[in-house]
């Protein structure tokens, strides 16, 4: 199950302005597996994830030491542009935020079209059915792509922006708290997405559900202030823990 | 298109943001850098001490004009500064009733009103029945100006008064009016202060409605019911004259004007900062 | 020894409150009828200025009826008044201005809100402000003294050299006249126009930024996908609250538009607007219907930049309250 390491976590310290959130994470992230991060509000697990493409460092006062590889490359090497990292590690984010002023066809393609890709007609139709398929979407939109991207439901937006983020194509997709906004039923949806969608590219999913995270997960991280207290596979870490924190953790002594 | 033609277009919309930046402020150094070279040399003692000097003549200064202006203020504080507060006491703590949108609307309206209009208006109020200039119509038109300002500003800083100041004082059986007086405003008094020098630093530039209100005087006024000079009148009289001497006490009257414009404005911004926020 | 003091708090809050029920909803009252009388003038105001602004002009606008607003003629001492010439050189006095200052303002808004570091932006916002501090007689004098003679002896010349084949920018050139006025109408109302739309574009909610910037989007990217259409309606109210400050712009404008009542197809021709001709000829107006008119072309003034503004912060609204309201 295990392939090679996508994304190599070394050393990894972040600060927002005066306040350490990340002390010193090691982590070594699988190809085409689903890895989940979980532990109790505020342990970093937002932060951990927006370290993976540099999206933590958008916030002023944010700052990020130590490296983080991509298929042994660290995108944190001096010169290396986010825009390009970006590209190929994507994000979706806990509230579903399609671009409110384009159609559902536009948000699928905007990634493409913003990074200004020229394709024709044709080739964007076929990315925006593959997309949408991917995401388990298709089949409820495919005669309204003209409708704008805030007129279905919650759970169908949050897929939107998976479609969105899987259109350019990137390798790495991570998700951040991605049902936390939405009811049951869509949450089903989205687990079941997940289970497809490992095969074809690697997920970091953060979840503060410790049933999502034994459900979708091959491997879990147990976060615990800014710390990486556990890392193994998801079956291990949920029966037989190694660390007491996670123990405690695991059988809501806390969090 | 190519990654490097993506970063070529970022760095030119950046750079372009940034030259607009530097476009904008430039004529406010150019205004000000002028100002200073043009009218330093004038701002004497002279200036602050005598009155203008006949046509043709050199020397004398804007005593009489420095002395209207403040006159003005003081008159359109008077007349504009209780129906000002009033509204403004009305609006917070009757926000929620009809009338309140309907004041506010006017007050938005009343605001966007050019000063010209508002000339007109006092002239026919006060200069037609009256049949002379005065400062009484120069005060009424900078009161009217004045009035949204203080209104909207007061309504603010009486809405930024934590309302558990107010239970607090209801719990203690303190009628509801007494409080609003006495606990309310008297909290929020230096907010309203700083939105009264906010709409005098306003007023005291506004030329267009004295224009034919309380139209100018060369020398001292008789009383306020005839005409008076004012700092802007007298700038932009002397600026359109064809004299030299008076084009340069134009200048030395703007450096002054502006000066305590800005000194208004940047104590405002002092006394407010961290504790309001500003208010436009 | 609690019980004293309670009984003492209660015995004088008793004596600040007054007797007993009867007096506080009398004071309440009375406080709500004067608070609502304040009020009541602030409308009396407005309703006044409406009222004077109309009966005063009664007797020109029933000489002239709506001809007045058509015709060029402007002749008071054969007591002939048209007042287009005024409504053209306010129009393109403002247009020209907008054109001028809306590029600015927005580049200088997108850069406070999207790409000034913290430390920048409050002093640069600061220093826009001042602009807008600045009086218009202020901006006048120097209009007079310096912008004009520069006109006159560098920008105009240099104008003619490379567009004098259009008619906008033949005949002579004075140093006064459409386009000087317009561009000092552009810096006083480029502050205006920036800070509004610097609080639409700060409006746009975070998670689209970012959901932009996932993508793999560059800075300016993200502007054009996220921001720009976020912000489009804030940004037209942005540019109508210019439109009405231009519109009712008097000294800066009478200093250096020429005054002249004539409508010029060049930008350099001298021209006269409605605020302008009331300011320089409302004085002087020795006769009544002379005086009505001068109204009437006030009163036009009133209206049009009432509606100007009040279509400006319905659009302001529309972006800002669903922000404010937004998840």
């Amino acid at each position: 199950m295990p392939g090679e390491t996508k994304l190599d976590v070394r050393r990894l310290d972040a600060w927002f302005g005066g306040t350490q959130a990340l002390h010193g994470i090691d982590l070594a992230i699988s190809e085409h597996v689903a890895t989940a991060i979980i532990g109790p509000s505020g342990c970093g697990k937002s932060t951990l994830i927006r370290c993976l493409n540099r999206m933590h460092e958008i916030v002023p006062g944010a700052r990020v030491e130590g490296e983080v590889l991509l298929d042994g490359q660290n995108i944190y090497r001096m010169g290396v542009d986010p825009v390009q990292v970006r590209a190929r590690v994507g994000m979706v984010f806990q509230r579903p935020n399609p671009f409110p002023t384009m159609s559902i066809y536009d948000n699928v393609v905007a990634g493409l079209r913003l990074t200004g890709q020229r394709r024709s007609r044709a080739d964007l139709d076929e990315v925006v059915e593959r997309s949408l398929r991917q995401a388990a979407l298709w089949d409820e939109v495919k005669d309204s792509l003209d409708a704008s991207g805030i007129s279905i439901s919650g759970g169908q937006q949050q897929r939107l922006c998976i479609a969105r983020a899987l259109a350019v194509e990137p390798e790495v997709l991570l998700m951040d708290e991605p049902c936390s906004a939405l009811d049951p039923i869509a949450t089903t949806k989205i687990e079941a997405l997940i289970h497809e969608l490992k095969g074809r590219y690697t997920i970091v999913i953060v979840t503060h559900s410790m049933q999502q995270a034994a459900r979708v997960s091959d491997f879990t991280v147990f976060m615990y202030l800014g710390e990486l207290i556990e890392f193994g596979p998801t079956e291990r870490l949920f029966t037989t823990p190694e660390k007491k924190e996670t123990e405690d953790y695991i059988t809501g002594r806390f969090g | 298109m190519t990654y490097a033609a993506r970063r070529r277009r970022d760095m030119i919309a950046r750079s372009l943001a940034l030259a607009c930046t530097g476009a904008v402020l430039l004529p406010l150094v150019l205004i000000i850098g002028y100002l200073i070279a043009k009218g330093i040399t004038s701002v004497n003692l002279d200036f602050f001490t005598q009155l203008p000097k006949p046509v043709g003549e050199t020397g004398g200064g804007m005593a009489n004009a420095i002395v209207g202006t403040l006159v003005l203020i003081m008159l359109a504080c008077a007349l504009g500064l209780p129906i000002g507060i009033g509204t403004g006491v009305f609006l917070a703590e009757y926000g929620h009733t009809r009338l309140a949108p309907l004041v506010r609307f006017c007050a938005d309206v009343l605001n966007g009103v050019p000063s010209i209009v508002i000339g007109i208006y006092a002239y026919t109020l006060i200069v037609m029945p009256t049949k002379s200039f005065s400062a009484y119509a120069g005060g009424v038109a900078l009161a009217v100006i004045m009035l949204p300002i203080v209104a909207r500003t007061t309504e603010e800083m009486l809405r930024l008064v934590p309302s558990s100041l107010r239970e607090a004082a209801l719990a203690l059986g303190v009628p509801s009016w007494r409080t609003t007086l006495r606990v309310i405003i008297r909290t929020a008094r230096g907010g309203i202060i700083t939105g009264v020098m906010l709409a005098i630093a306003r007023v005291a530039g506004e030329t267009a409605p004295l224009l034919f209100t309380a139209f100018g005087n060369q020398f001292w006024h008789h009383g306020l019911g005839g005409p008076i000079s004012s700092l802007p009148v007298q700038i932009y009289t002397y600026a359109i004259s064809p004299f030299d001497d008076w084009h340069r006490q134009a200048w030395a009257g703007a450096l002054v004007l502006l000066t305590l414009i800005a000194l208004t404005s940047l104590s405002v911004r002092l006394l407010t900062r961290g504790r309001f926020r500003t208010v436009r | 020894m609690a019980g004293d003091v309670l009984e003492a708090t209660w015995t004088a809050a008793r004596r600040a409150t007054g007797r007993g029920m009867a007096h506080r909803n009398v004071g309440d009252r009375v406080f709500r009828l004067v608070t609502a009388t304040f009020a009541l003038s602030l409308l009396a105001v407005v309703a006044s200025i409406v009222v004077v602004l109309c009966y005063e002009s009664s007797d020109a606008v029933r000489t002239f009826g709506w001809g007045f607003l058509t015709t060029s003629a402007w002749d008071p001492v054969q007591r002939e008044f048209g007042a287009l010439p005024f409504i053209y050189g306010t129009l393109v006095s403002s247009l020209l201005a907008l054109a001028q200052a809306v590029p600015l303002s927005i580049g200088t808004a997108l850069f406070l809100s999207e790409l000034a570091p913290s430390t920048v932006r409050a002093p640069v916002s600061f220093l826009i402000e001042l602009l807008a501090t600045i009086p218009s007689v202020v901006y006048g004098l120097w209009g007079i003294f310096v912008l004009v003679p520069w006109m006159r002896s560098y920008l105009g010349p240099a104008l003619q050299g490379t567009l004098g084949w259009l008619p906008f920018f033949s005949g002579p050139n004075y140093g006064v006249g459409m386009l000087t006025s317009s561009m000092i109408l552009a810096v006083m109302i480029v502050p205006y126009v920036t800070s509004v739309a610097t609080e639409v574009f700060q409006a746009v909610p975070s998670q689209q930024r970012e959901a932009a910037l996932a993508l793999g989007a560059t800075r300016w990217e993200m502007i054009r996908t996220a921001v720009l259409p976020y912000g489009r309606t804030g940004v037209v109210g942005a540019i109508m609250l210019g439109l009405g400050r231009a519109i009712g712009e008097t000294m800066a404008v009478t200093m250096v538009i020429g005054n002249r009542a004539d409508i010029g197809v060049s930008f350099f021709s001298p021209a006269s607007t409605m605020a302008s001709v009331i300011a320089n000829e409302f004085s002087e107006a020795t006769y009544d219907l002379y005086v009505q008119v001068l109204v009437e072309i006030g009163l036009v003034l009133f209206v049009v930049t009432v509606v100007v503004n009040v279509l400006a912060r319905l659009l302001v609204w529309r972006v800002a309250a669903p922000a404010a309201g937004a998840r």
